[in-house]
């Protein structure tokens, strides 16, 4: 048993947890953020992605320890009280999400694929880094437009502040 | 249509909660007291469980009990039964073997469970389950279809000799058979409808919680239908009776078919709740999905059709070996027959056909429904016939197709479906006209100077859905009827709930319902809750399943609408002194017509709860409940054309354009419905490029991850171009027809078609890897 501190959707968190537990784990069954989801053993699914620093990380290749100190942000973590993050309501906006199981992870990981591109994207790209995030429902197509209206409307913000 | 009515592309209501991580999956769920199971599964696919040595898991740390399938039998817990009676030709009623739900004496695939760890946190189940012994003697294996019907072969059921389950078949052969030698042509085909694992991306999941005191169950499952479920392991599983046992499935993360079973794992955690007096949980891994979750398709086909010397089809002959798996899951038997049979006249008027389907065990996991079940074989075998007899007598094969379209309605077949109504020429022309089919052979020629190989595919399905009429399901064999319910209550404020007994697991209930009561009554989707899935709150219904929510779910709710607006009526017209058949409906408002008189909604419910001034003998409240059976079953269809370029150096076929018209019939929210075919072709797609569950000699899955199962992913799909045309469904108020499938059942004959047109060579099975590609161009 080992104790953890990190800092989780700005909150300063600490646990006593097996040296073995996953950062997945952590978040699901600690502390109750079970918006991370769980969709495979092999790190292929993408369903689990959170930023840990600022960057996606699939959270079932992470023990515990990886992330000592570390700030981790999840899905319950990005809108501002009720009002959505961008790439919330692009996919809300665009039907991009149907059972709504990858969900979390896909709008985890477009987050940081827009932050990662900026301006630069197109459709070819967002399917190429969209490779590790399986979604069995959507076909991808909304969820591609998803997020390339949210990367548009980001970049608007971005440019107005 | 009002700004939320039928036929709106309303943003969905039940978006907010996924979107910002509070859907509340079965996982998501922890109980005071709860504990976990995990399974101990066999690593052979056929053997004899000798012995099972489970001190040594006793021991460790958190382990509250090990239970084995010698218990579960010695509890009396019924075995898995399949609820369809098949018959074969020679009369006999299908043949199946014991299924008990954890394996006491011979296990018959890998990952079948012979034991469970209970113990006080998921890792001290797990490790304790590696450390129960079994005893295995191993017993020869039939991995596949053509090793389980060999002379000699492995016998798997004592019940099924030379492991067949039935030999059934459909149409009148004599009058087939004639057609066929009286032909102009005849195009043969050797088909292997590829073996696919559903995977849904939340895993299956149980938990179960036993009240000792009031003998009661609760279970949360990841289940499509918890009636069903709740019949089920009342009635033949032995659990508890329906009143002392409550299901709940709640948000459900994908379903496709597979959730719609009782599977060993939730029959044993109830029985295992029961036994240590503790709430138990089971969450599937993905491996253990892919072991244990029923795998689709896996057919062996030989296909014929006749044409005349006019063009015209005049025959349809069929012979399918369907591979069932190890046991008989719980509506296996009617997906190779019923499912698949009735619909092997595609969009065609094809007055002969005859099919014999021969079903067989194999040491592999049970094979059920899979989006489409049945029907995207059927179709995969009737498009890539027509596709062929036209490349074989250098017809434009859109003008075959044309030339034997079936154009009046109602339409009988041979194999006993009426279609009631569609517009095939129409879907075909838009389809044709969305991809520019005049232009490919410009295009064509252009990538042949680049160096490329650019091939087009059609493919015009047809199925049949919302299954079905009860009566008419019941004299084919179906344990259960497969009507709908539905219960409208009206709130003393005027809100509305709306109980159902369909289930959501992604397709959108929650708002497209609504939609439907915002157009009746003009109010917004907002005051409108749809309730369901969970066993306790609805009185019954029959799940979703067979694009059949919509078409029987909805029709449901119609009908008990139309009850609640005749009762609310009278209430208004009582009010409003005035008479009952004055009253409209608009924007919320009971009005008279031709007056500006009007009592709101609200009021009308108010006046129904307080009861102070109603019509002279009437009850209070405002709730009805119907059930509602459909009349016949529904019949979308659409053309879907896919446009290909094959790298003949590489063999990799990279999409060109992928275009898909479908009719079915009054769309709700086209936005939902789109984005349904969206990811039905992206299941249709995977598995006529990537998807294929491989078993070796032995029976390992040796396609047991998301490392080893190609999935879809984003950069290996196009964008697809879906339009719409509409022949209304005479069959219900509505005129829906449901989407759920079609992308499924259509799409994967267009890939193939379109790649065997792209390089020349007809011979090339699904999924079309680059390397089967390659190997089909330069040998």
């Amino acid at each position: 048993m080992s104790t953890v501190k990190l800092t989780v959707n700005g909150k300063a968190v600490s646990a006593d947890v097996e040296d073995r537990t996953l950062l997945v784990h952590l978040l699901r069954d600690h502390l109750g953020l079970t918006g991370t989801h769980i969709g495979c053993d092999t790190s292929q699914c993408g369903a689990c992605v959170v930023h840990i620093d600022g960057a996606a990380v699939k959270s079932c290749t992470v023990l515990v320890g990886q992330a000592n100190g570390a700030n981790i942000t999840t899905i319950e973590g990005i809108a501002k009280g009720d009002e959505l993050h961008p790439m919330q309501a692009a996919f809300r906006d665009n039907h991009g999400l149907q059972c709504g199981y990858c969900t979390p992870g896909m709008i985890m990981t477009s987050i940081d694929i827009v932050a990662r591109h900026g301006g630069g994207l197109d459709e070819a790209t967002v399917r190429q880094e969209l490779e590790g995030n399986i979604c069995r429902c959507t076909g991808y197509h909304n969820i591609v437009k998803a997020v390339l209206d949210a990367a548009g409307k980001m970049k608007v913000a971005q440019a107005a502040e | 249509m009002g700004i939320e009515g039928v036929g709106a592309r309303v943003a969905r209501k039940e978006d907010k909660r996924f979107i910002t991580g509070k859907g509340r999956y079965v996982d998501d769920i922890r109980l005071h007291g709860m504990t976990y199971a995990a399974f101990v599964r066999s690593p052979h696919a056929h053997a004899k469980v000798a012995g099972i040595d489970s001190n040594a898991a006793k021991g460790m740390p958190g382990v509250v009990d090990v239970l084995t399938g010698q218990q579960i039998v010695d509890d009396k817990i019924g075995n898995l039964i399949c609820g369809w009676m098949i018959h074969s030709k020679d009369g006999t009623a299908m043949k199946m073997g014991a299924w008990p739900a954890m394996a006491p004496e011979i296990v018959r695939f890998v990952g079948q469970a012979v034991a469970v760890v209970i113990a006080e946190t998921r890792n001290q189940a797990r490790d304790a389950a590696e450390a129960v012994s079994v005893i295995y003697e191993e017993l020869p294996v039939a991995a596949d279809i053509s090793s389980a019907i060999a002379p000699g072969a492995p016998q798997l059921h004592p019940e099924a000799p030379g492991n067949v389950i039935y030999d059934w078949t459909i149409g009148d052969e004599a009058a087939t058979d004639a057609a066929f030698k009286s032909a102009a042509h005849v195009t043969a085909l050797d088909i292997t409808n590829n073996r696919l694992v559903p995977n849904a991306m939340e895993p299956r999941a149980a938990i179960a919680d036993y009240d000792s005191a009031e003998e009661h169950f609760t279970l949360y499952t990841t289940s499509q239908n918890p009636h069903v479920a709740r019949l089920v392991l009342s009635a033949f599983y032995n659990i508890a009776q329906e009143h002392k046992l409550r299901v709940i499935a709640p948000d459900v993360g994908g379903g496709f078919g597979s959730k719609i079973f009782i599977y060993p794992e939730e029959m044993v955690a109830l029985w295992a709740s029961k036994k240590t007096g503790r709430p138990v949980k089971w969450t599937s891994d993905r491996t253990e999905a892919f072991l244990t979750d029923a795998h689709g398709r896996d057919h062996l086909t030989k296909a014929e059709i006749a044409l005349d010397a006019n063009n015209k089809i005049t025959g349809l002959r069929v012979k399918t070996y369907a591979n069932l798996g190890g046991y008989m899951s719980l509506f296996s038997s009617s997906v190779p027959t019923y499912l698949y049979a009735t619909l092997l006249s595609g969009q065609y008027n094809i007055p002969n056909i005859f099919a014999e389907v021969i079903s067989v065990y194999t040491n592999t996991t049970p094979v059920d429904a899979y989006r489409g079940a049945g029907r995207p074989e059927a179709s995969f075998v009737v498009e890539r016939l027509v596709e062929t007899a036209a490349r074989e007598l250098k017809l434009d094969p859109a003008e075959l197709r044309r030339k034997n379209f079936i154009t009046a309605f109602p339409h009988q077949t041979p194999v006993i479906m009426a279609y009631d109504a569609g517009d095939f020429n129409a879907s075909l022309d838009a389809a044709m006209q969305a991809i520019d089919y005049a232009g490919f052979a410009a295009r064509k020629a252009k990538a042949k100077s680049e160096g490329k190989l650019r091939g087009i595919g059609l493919s015009c399905y047809i199925e049949a859905c919302g299954i079905a009429p009860s009566k008419a399901v019941g004299s084919l064999g179906a344990g259960v009827g497969l009507w709908e319910s539905a219960e409208v209550r009206v709130n003393p404020v005027g809100t509305i709930e709306i109980l159902t007994g369909s289930h959501s697991h992604g397709q959108g209930h929650e708002t497209t319902f609504a939609q439907v009561i915002s157009e009746r009554l003009g109010i917004p989707i907002s005051q409108v809750s749809i309730v369901h899935g969970d066993t306790d709150k609805v009185q019954f219904g029959m799940g979703t399943y067979g694009s059949r929510s919509a078409a029987v779910g909805l029709t449901a709710i119609v009908k008990a609408m139309e009850k609640m607006e005749a009762k609310a009526k009278k209430i208004a017209a009582h009010q409003l002194e005035a008479s009952e058949d004055d009253i409209v409906i608009e924007n919320g408002e009971f009005k008279v017509t031709g007056t500006d008189k009007s009592i709101a909604l609200p009021m009308v419910a108010l006046a129904a709860y307080t009861a102070h001034n109603l019509p002279d003998g009437m009850e209070p409240g405002l709730k009805e409940t119907a059930f509602y059976d459909p009349t016949n079953f529904t019949f979308p269809a659409g053309s879907y054309i896919c446009e290909v370029e094959v790298d003949s150096g590489t063999g990799k076929t990279s999409f060109v354009n992928f275009v898909a018209a479908d009719d079915f019939g009054r769309l709700i929210n086209p936005m939902i419905v789109e984005g349904q075919v969206h990811g039905g072709l992206a299941q249709g797609i995977g598995q006529a490029l990537l998807e294929n569950a491989v078993y070796d000699k032995s029976g390992q899955l040796l396609t047991a991850s998301f490392m080893d199962y190609a999935m879809p992913r984003a950069e290996d799909l196009p964008s697809f171009k879906v339009s719409h045309t509409m022949t209304l469904c005479p069959g219900n108020p509505l005129g829906v027809k449901g989407c759920g499938e079609a992308g499924a059942i259509g799409a994967s004959a267009a890939v193939i078609n379109a790649i065997t047109d792209a390089i020349g060579n007809n011979n090339l099975a699904m999924p079309a890897s680059p390397d089967r590609v390659w190997h089909a161009i330069h040998g």
